[in-house]
């Protein structure tokens, strides 16, 4: 094979993999909007508040330091103690899940009924709420995530690939990042529990049920604020696992609740309602963004994948306009 | 009803005005600790205002007369900047360091309209240098086009002087601050017959597979970067995933922290960097300061920060303003200083060597002369290079100069095409 | 005490459609305008001026532009940065290419070609509903701060991409540049802005408001009973496209001078101005104002009340400004959903009534 033609794979390949690293903060969304129909602005918030908490238990940081400090004039920054990842990664999930019971006891319990803009007003102030608070607890300096997931460039598969290339051409093996292959084995296992749980489970079928009617679902006897705490949490175990995934490339900072904004294009072409959806999105989207970038970029000045990514899912929406899997829109007068 | 809604909007004005108060120096500090770039502008603020409580409570103040710092959160934020300039300048303010490339743009014409002088240390607008067309605005000791020509002419020096057909990238913030070098690389790249690549990544930059995948494939000899924020780390994690020799990538002096090549750990070793400013705590200046402002409790932040690269960019800042505010009340005999004779002082600005090892920081900084004319200080840049086992930077050159052949023409064309737009009479310089 | 009513009186549709139906309310109304023109000019100094009055004016317009596109009509956009930019540069455009030519009518006429631009991407919507639309409209957002960025003739070829407003003047008074007095730019920010107002709610109670509120409510049944969803969803793109396009201009000459696309129209601006008109009541002309001065105003406050009077350290005092933004807008909504007009419109029903609810 040539290697313009491997060069071919090998960006289809690495788009594949950015769009699995999309999905997963996709599918958070996805989950909160099919239960509650609630659009969840607050997600990329969620993800950077979870790799924040991981990494300050992890490494014994002292929650609002800063802010004890200036108010007793103290010195204290840690504990003196690092936890395993495995123990910092439950402890992260028992405040995820605590956040969904605060969330839900203060502020959803008060707007059922509301409309889906009213509702989404109010992840708004949750976002700016979680950003401060955020900020207040773990410091705003950069940390690096090391939870043992390895990272950099595979060597097998590149000395693999130059096999196929043609006799004689420098080719120098495909790139892929291990942390890469690590996020979509993941994701894959993510999707299955996810399906498995609202298939098998007592509370996946609640939630599923909440998801089709909420009044229906209330008169069988279905506790709504319970499946809200649960979908959540839920939810903010999906923030965690995306808040590690990306934390681990670029360090647990600020910028990592902006990751949101690449999951936008991911949702409206998979649908809002759909996990399935935001897994075969994320990947529309990110082979879509790469090829353009490298094809077409280089012809218009570079830069363009951030918009192409919308024109992307713009594309699909004129066609299907609820989405690749979401719900058919009925609309009666 | 009313009488309530009168007071309320009576205490909502007296929140919003704020009353100003004639005292001592007075030296804003735009700093931006929250935000996405916060993890950048905290050390600065920090060594900043460190530098400056060092002087009050050392030297009780810049020749007697005391420093009033104000600190304003801009979240480099423009809009923000603006209020924290208006907010901050009815205080009888000297100096601005403004730290973002939105709000020293915005501040030019208005600092220079209001009679304040701006110090956009190695940032902001290059073309600033020509004094005669910015006379309150001043970017010593060195501008983004010295920064690239530096960057070449350390690539000419490891490949012998040579750099015809060889490739260099430049992968670059697509702002207006990572626009910049482009201008004087394409110069450079005619002179020295370098083919010049361009790989501009969208804020905030969190993906950056696309841009190095390329990279990978068309194998450039060198890749430079003037990259911000988040961009910086995965910018450099990447390029050690594909195995890039790091010691051929070289960034801009704000892609060069800790912050940057941590997170990407023993990957990032042998990246470099320029640098206009020591770096490492290793000066009698740092032991001072641990031991007058750290140690007496009265850090501006945990004073975990010292030695760090940005820290000593915000001491070197502090510094310069203080030498600067001397030169002031020497020229003008006086120590109550106007903004007016702060920029004569900023003007007439001569930091040597000999006065750098007085200060405790011998051959912190090249040796600084400013005019009247050239506003851009000497243009001088080191190469420094990350150490990822003892987790340091070292210089790894001397301070040399850029190119001024190049970039001194660059500088007055786009200075006079400013001067042309916005209607500006050039001072005359040299009387 | 502030109402003294004894009954509807109301005699003609004239009477009953009026926008101050309260003798009272009319008299504050214009009292305050008269405060607005006639006295603060006379007291407003920079800081006012560039840090609370005219950031507040231009959102303003924003917020009304954006709130006759969605509130009014229903149709959610996250492409307001995007169509700012396009105001903005069509204005610095226009300025520089024709330095003659009067800086009112550069707004207007930047105003005119966002409202073009509007059009272009609101087509879109003809097809696509709710979030779903909402997102497509992030495309027209990232599309156009990338070709502003890309393009050097939008930035007249400036070294890197700045655009900065020359001096304007009107009546020899300069409004653009460093050098205009705080009481012009207010004046004529707040005089735009006045009649736009004007304009909008004398648009939204006519035919087209009408219109565009049947396409909000039920856009299947409003298309059944003869109102054209084309003509409709169009129109109020292009309007609000207009309005939002004035307030980019004047966002990029008279308040900030200078801007930068990436910095200065990112995506942040479309949530800003959509958060705007949420939280001060989707459909309410009142609204826009109160959102935007939430928006604006309140965090000025909280942060010259925390650093300037309790004197905390600048970080910690923006990370409680954050949480209690975020906190209000939650509690706002807890209490009224339906945003800051709506609590107004609820404590006048009370007053009106008081002492005697029944």
């Amino acid at each position: 094979m040539s290697p313009a033609f491997l060069y071919f794979i090998e960006t289809v390949l690495n788009g594949l993999m950015a769009g699995v690293m999309y999905s997963l903060v996709a599918l958070g969304f996805a989950l909160i909007f099919k239960a509650s129909g609630i659009f969840n602005f607050a997600q990329g918030v969620m993800a950077l508040f979870a790799a924040l908490t991981l990494v300050g238990l992890q490494t014994g940081q002292v929650p609002f330091a800063h802010l004890i400090n200036a108010l007793f004039g103290t010195s204290i920054h840690h504990f003196g103690w690092e936890l395993p990842a495995i123990v910092a990664i439950i402890g992260t999930l028992v405040v995820m899940v605590a956040f969904a019971y605060l969330f839900e006891g203060l502020v959803l319990k008060h707007l059922v009924n509301q409309e889906p803009i009213i509702l989404f007003m109010a992840t708004i102030g949750l976002a700016y709420f979680l950003e401060g608070f955020g900020d207040l607890m773990w410091g705003a300096d950069i940390k690096a995530m090391d939870v043992g997931i390895p990272s950099g460039g595979s060597f097998w598969w590149e000395d693999v690939t130059r096999e196929w290339a043609a006799e004689g051409s420098d080719y120098f093996g495909m790139y892929i990042d291990k942390l890469d292959v690590v996020a979509a084995i993941v994701a894959a296992f993510l999707v299955t529990g996810l399906v498995a749980f609202s298939q098998y489970t007592k509370y996946g079928r609640a939630l599923r049920a909440v998801a089709d009617d909420h009044q229906a679902a209330l008169s069988v006897g279905i506790s709504l604020r319970l499946i809200w705490v649960v979908v959540w949490s839920i939810a903010g175990f999906v923030a965690l696992v995306a808040g590690i995934m990306w934390g681990a490339k670029s360090g647990v900072q600020f910028s990592l609740s902006l990751i949101a904004l690449k999951a936008l294009p991911v949702l409206i072409l998979g649908g809002f309602t759909s996990i399935p959806g935001a897994i075969v999105g994320g990947l529309i989207i990110g082979v879509g963004e790469k090829l353009a970038e490298i094809y077409i970029g280089p012809f218009v000045g570079g830069a363009i994948e951030n918009w192409f990514a919308y024109v992307v899912a713009l594309v699909f929406l004129l066609f299907r306009p609820q989405g690749l899997f979401g719900e058919r829109i009925i609309e009666r007068v | 009803m009313r009488l309530k809604l009168l007071i309320a909007t009576a205490a909502a004005a007296a929140v919003m005005g704020t009353a100003p108060a004639f005292a001592d120096l007075v030296f804003p500090s735009l700093s931006y600790r929250t935000g996405p770039y916060g993890p950048n502008g905290i050390p600065f603020a920090d060594g900043y205002a460190d530098y400056f409580t060092l002087i009050n409570e050392r030297d009780g103040g810049i020749e007697g007369q005391k420093i009033k710092l104000i600190e304003c959160e801009t979240g480099y934020n423009t809009e923000k900047g603006v209020e924290c300039y208006e907010s901050t300048k009815g205080e009888g303010a000297l100096l601005y360091q403004p730290l973002s490339t939105g709000i020293t743009y915005q501040l030019i014409p208005k600092a220079t309209a209001d009679g304040i002088p701006v110090h956009s240390m190695g940032y902001g607008r290059t073309s600033a240098a020509n004094g005669k067309v910015f006379p309150w605005v001043f970017n010593y000791p060195g501008t983004y086009w010295d920064a690239a020509s530096i960057i070449v002419k350390h690539a000419l020096d490891e490949e012998g002087g040579d750099l015809s057909g060889k490739k260099i990238a430049l992968v670059y913030h697509n702002s207006a601050y990572g626009k910049e070098p482009i201008r004087t690389l394409e110069e450079l790249a005619k002179k020295h017959g370098f083919e010049l690549s361009l790989y501009p990544v969208d804020h905030p930059g969190q993906e950056q597979k696309a841009t190095w995948l390329q990279i990978r494939r068309d194998r450039p000899d060198y890749v430079t970067m003037w990259g911000w924020g988040v961009m910086n780390q995965v910018a450099i994690q990447e390029a050690a995933n594909i195995r890039y020799p790091m010691d051929h990538f070289i960034g801009v002096w704000w892609s060069a922290s800790e912050n940057d090549v941590l997170p990407a750990g023993d990957g990032a070793d042998g990246y470099k960097a320029v640098a206009f400013h020591g770096v490492g705590s290793d000066f009698p200046l740092f032991d001072e300061i641990q031991k007058h402002v750290i140690d007496a409790g009265k850090a501006a932040g945990d004073g975990s920060h010292l030695g760090e690269v940005l820290y000593n960019r915000g001491v070197y800042a502090a510094l310069l303003a203080v030498e600067a505010a001397r030169t002031a009340m020497k020229l003008h005999d006086t120590t109550d200083l106007t903004p007016a004779m702060m920029r004569d002082g900023m003007e007439a600005l001569v930091l040597d060597n000999a006065r750098m090892e007085e200060l405790g920081v011998p051959d912190f900084g090249p040796e600084i002369n400013v005019t009247c004319a050239n506003h851009g200080g000497p243009g001088l840049g080191a190469i420094s290079q990350w150490d990822a086992s003892s987790k340091s930077w070292s210089l790894i050159t001397d301070f040399v100069g850029a190119d001024r052949e190049v970039v001194d023409p660059l500088i007055m064309e786009d200075s006079a095409a400013y001067a042309a737009e916005a209607g500006i009479e050039p001072v005359a310089c040299g009387s | 005490m502030l109402y003294r009513e004894a009954g509807d009186f109301k005699t003609s549709y004239i009477t009953d459609l009026q926008t101050f139906p309260i003798k009272s309310e009319r008299f504050l109304f214009w009292a305050f305008m008269a405060f607005a023109f006639l006295v603060v000019p006379f007291f407003i100094n920079d800081y006012w001026e560039k840090s609370i009055l005219v950031p507040f004016l231009v959102w303003s317009m924003v917020a009304l532009g954006l709130n006759i596109l969605t509130g009014y009509c229903g149709q959610v956009s996250l492409g307001t940065g995007g169509f700012m930019a396009v105001g903005a540069f069509a204005c610095y455009k226009f300025m520089t290419a024709f330095p003659e030519l009067n800086i009112l009518i550069c707004i207007l006429l930047s105003g005119g070609v966002t409202a073009g631009v509007g059009v272009l991407f609101g087509l879109p919507s003809l097809r696509i509903k709710g979030f779903y639309l909402a997102v497509a409209t992030l495309a027209a957002q990232f599309f156009l701060v990338w070709m502003f960025n890309k393009f050097a003739w939008f930035y007249n070829y400036s070294a890197s991409g700045q655009i900065s407003a020359p001096e304007r003047t009107i009546f020899g008074i300069a409004v653009t540049g460093p050098n205009s007095p705080p009481w012009a730019t207010y004046l004529t920010c707040l005089t735009i802005v006045f009649v736009f107002a004007w304009v909008a709610r004398n648009l939204t109670r006519g035919r087209i408001g009408r219109g565009w509120m049947a396409m909000r409510d039920m856009d299947i049944a409003a298309e059944i009973m003869g109102v054209s969803p084309f003509n409709a969803k169009l129109s109020a793109f292009a309007v609000s496209s207009f309005f939002i396009g004035v307030g980019g201009a004047m966002f990029f000459a008279i308040y900030l001078g200078a801007a930068e696309v990436t910095e200065a129209f990112g995506i942040d601006k479309s949530f800003t101005a959509l958060f705007m008109v949420i939280i001060g009541g989707l459909g309410s002309i009142l609204g826009s104002f109160l959102g935007a001065a939430f928006i604006i105003l309140f965090p000025v406050a909280l942060k010259n009340l925390m650093v300037g009077y309790l004197g905390w350290p600048t970080d910690l005092a923006t990370h409680f400004q954050i949480m209690i933004i975020g906190g209000l807008i939650i509690f706002f909504l807890i209490v009224e959903p339906h945003g800051l007009a709506q609590l107004w419109r609820l404590a006048k029903e009370k007053l009106r009534l008081w002492p005697f609810p029944y």
